[in-house]
């Protein structure tokens, strides 16, 4: 009975049906499922199989997207249930996202988030034209093991720079990662601001942050 | 020392990429893209303009929802003919509808290095070099700011920019890079000194100004204040979508296309509704984003019917156009930069856009490699001629000669042979040489462009800029450092 649910809910990510997702989870809480299976055992085993078709060349971008947004869905749809349980989804890690202060381009960003929120990092996103104080001061907040930072003009890259000069100062960097990217941002950039990962796409991203956390 | 630009002008060959009627339900879609679901103005200078002209405010969200009368009505206004001016008078560039320039393509963070062939982080030096280049061909009409002085302060670096231009070039200025209001106003100060004081900048705008919107249907504040400035000064202006299938606009073409003109044009009333008749232009560069990884690709088929889709698009608002050619995503001057180069500019070309952007950038505009820029200067050579077509009077169908050579024979020792050999096209980096040689030395037209931009940088002297000039701009940035 329960594996025709984790199947559907496996499905529904799959498909990147988003509505499907959350009611999905709302039956599994109804019928007493450990939320914890049900991501386990079902919406995961659809995000990597979205994952593996992506891989091979079968799915592409928006795939993943829509398959991270209705997995976004589902998980958030099962907190209140695992809060009441006293029970917590094992994350990878934490991550502070931002895309820089004077700089309000958002897709990358946005898009690296997605992609991180559903390889299961915790994600703190903090939007667009993000201060480096506000930055940092999540960080600490949340215990954040990486910080990411977007800029998509090479007036406001030196904002990623900044972030990296505070941290170092507060000897917060040991603690805290920096991953950087955006158009402008290059190998030679990254390693002139000493930052600890970087790619050029979403997908990169990933590999890049689960390298950080040694996973 | 050239003074000739190459410009295609009065061409044979046409296309018709979108019917009136396809254009009309375009123009309706983006007017009810701005009526109903708005655009991001993100600056309160804009956002007073677009009040006091009854459009409807989203003050929290900074949106602006205007009706399509107030748009069509503000866009009347935009003055159809103009000309960019250059510092040397002969150059400039009349955008009157029967001619398309060519520009540097801008702005890349990264240049393959002249001298060592080294990939690395660009300067003012780079843009320098460019500059000098450019100014000796007779393909680059104007210059974009190629790319960044990343060894200036951020907060200047534009300015540094266009001055190093000026000094090293007498062509027109077009800069993309400047995106607030105080370096706006710096800038203009700089090509007052130019054109002889601010009045005189407005007949004779040597500098151009291109802002790029944010999309979807959102644009950025500072570029909005640095528009509304140049505006204010006559400088010609124009808007940017970049807007690319899947990411920023709908997987659709005919839906992408709405939503980078809403941006386009709702900006563009902006900047008229505050200084009727104001020289503006329409610009685009848009793409689809690649199916793997999302990333701006700058080329492939969608690209090249955005290029020629531009020009229906801004005729029909009657106003010039400055589109986004070139800029292949190949990683090194090859296969995939030919094809994408040559076809992205031949569309844009053919439909007679005013402008193109740009030559010399690999990697989707990030990397500038003077190979690529001297090869992008002979497609669009060869587009050039190509459009030109194919002549028929009584002197090309050369009857006499035809009658007169017979059966048999050849054409080489004719009278009329001589006096039209130079019509055909004779290409600088195309090997049309013997196999042997080929193998041999196994060069190849990457070699051969890289070698004459070299020659070109070693020899060419621009026409210098008055050093007292030089010295007040100095002074102008200074003082905003």
């Amino acid at each position: 009975m329960n594996e025709e649910l984790f199947q559907k809910m496996a499905q529904s990510i799959i498909d990147g049906d988003s509505d499907m997702a959350e009611s999905l989870a709302m039956e599994s809480i109804a019928a007493g499922i450990d939320p914890l299976d049900a991501i386990a055992k079902g919406y995961v085993v659809g995000v990597n199989q979205v994952g593996e078709s992506f891989s091979c060349g079968m799915a592409f971008l928006p795939e993943l997207v829509m398959a991270g947004e209705s997995m976004k869905l589902a998980v958030a749809t099962l907190e209140p249930e695992m809060q009441k349980r006293g029970t917590e989804r094992k994350m990878l890690g934490k991550v502070v996202i931002a895309t820089v202060e004077g700089d309000i381009h958002e897709i990358g960003k946005s898009l690296v988030a997605t992609m991180l929120g559903a390889s299961g990092f915790q994600i703190y996103d903090l939007g667009v034209d993000v201060p480096a104080d506000k930055i940092i001061g999540k960080a600490l907040e949340v215990k954040a093991d990486i910080i990411c930072m977007s800029a998509l003009l090479t007036t406001t890259m030196v904002r990623q720079k900044e972030v990296i000069e505070e941290l170092d100062k507060e000897g917060l960097h040991g603690k805290i990662k920096v991953m950087v990217g955006g158009a402008p941002v290059t190998r030679d950039w990254v390693k002139s601001i000493n930052a600890d990962g970087y790619s050029e796409d979403a997908i990169g991203a990933v590999n890049v942050a689960k390298q950080i956390m040694g996973v | 020392m050239t003074k000739k630009i190459k410009s295609i002008t009065n061409p044979k060959l046409k296309l018709e990429i979108l019917t009136p009627a396809e254009v009309k339900q375009i123009h309706d879609a983006t007017l009810w893209i701005i009526e109903k679901v708005g655009v991001r103005f993100p600056s309160e200078k804009a956002l007073k303009i677009w009040l006091a002209s009854g459009a409807e405010i989203d003050w929290d969200r900074k949106i602006v929802r205007a009706k399509g009368e107030l748009i069509e009505k503000a866009l009347k206004s935009c003055p159809p003919i103009y000309s960019l001016a250059a510092r040397d008078p002969q150059q400039d560039l009349p955008l009157d509808g029967n001619h398309v320039f060519v520009g540097t393509d801008g702005c890349g963070v990264e240049v393959i290095d002249i001298e060592n062939g080294k990939r690395r982080i660009s300067r003012l030096q780079d843009v320098r070099d460019v500059a000098r280049i450019a100014d000796a061909t007779e393909e680059v009409a104007f210059h974009w700011v190629p790319v960044s002085a990343q060894d200036r302060p951020p907060e200047t670096r534009g300015l540094h920019e266009i001055k190093t231009i000026w000094e090293n070039s007498s062509k027109h200025v077009q800069t993309e890079s400047i995106y607030n209001e105080r370096e706006a106003r710096a800038a203009i100060e700089m090509a007052a000194l130019i054109a002889g004081g601010k009045d005189k900048l407005r007949d004779r705008p040597v500098l151009s100004m291109m802002q790029c919107s944010a999309p979807p249907l959102a644009h950025d504040g500072g570029s909005l204040d640095a528009a509304l400035v140049a505006a204010e000064h006559g400088i010609p202006t124009g808007f940017m979508t970049m807007a690319a299938n899947l990411t920023t606009g709908p997987a659709t073409l005919a839906g992408n296309l709405a939503v980078g003109n809403a941006e386009v044009i709702a900006a563009t009333a902006l900047l008229q509704l505050a200084y009727p008749g104001a020289p503006v232009f329409y610009a685009a560069a848009q793409t689809a984003s690649d199916l793997r990884t999302g990333a701006y690709t700058g080329g492939g088929p969608e690209d090249f019917l955005y290029g020629a889709a531009g020009n229906v698009l801004s005729d029909f608002y009657n106003i010039p156009l400055s589109m986004g050619a070139f800029a292949t995503g190949a990683k090194e001057p090859n296969w995939q930069a030919g094809i994408e180069n040559s076809l992205s500019t031949f569309m844009a070309s053919i439909v007679m856009s005013d402008m193109l952007l740009g030559i010399g950038f690999l990697h989707g505009s990030r990397i500038w490699s003077y190979a690529e820029m001297m090869m992008d200067c002979e497609i669009f050579s060869i587009i050039h001629k190509t459009m030109q077509g194919i002549v028929v009077n009584e002197d090309t169908l050369a009857l006499d000669t035809i009658a007169a050579v017979g059966y048999g024979g050849n054409f080489l020792s004719q009278k009329h042979t001589r006096q039209h050999m130079r019509d055909l096209f004779l290409p600088q980096f195309m090997d049309r040489r013997p196999y042997n040689e080929w193998e041999t030395k196994k060069d190849n037209a990457p070699d051969w462009a890289l070698a004459k931009a070299r020659k070109i940088l070693a020899e060419h002297q621009p026409d210098p800029l008055d050093e007292k000039i030089s010295l007040e701009m100095g002074k102008i940035i200074a003082s905003l450092e």
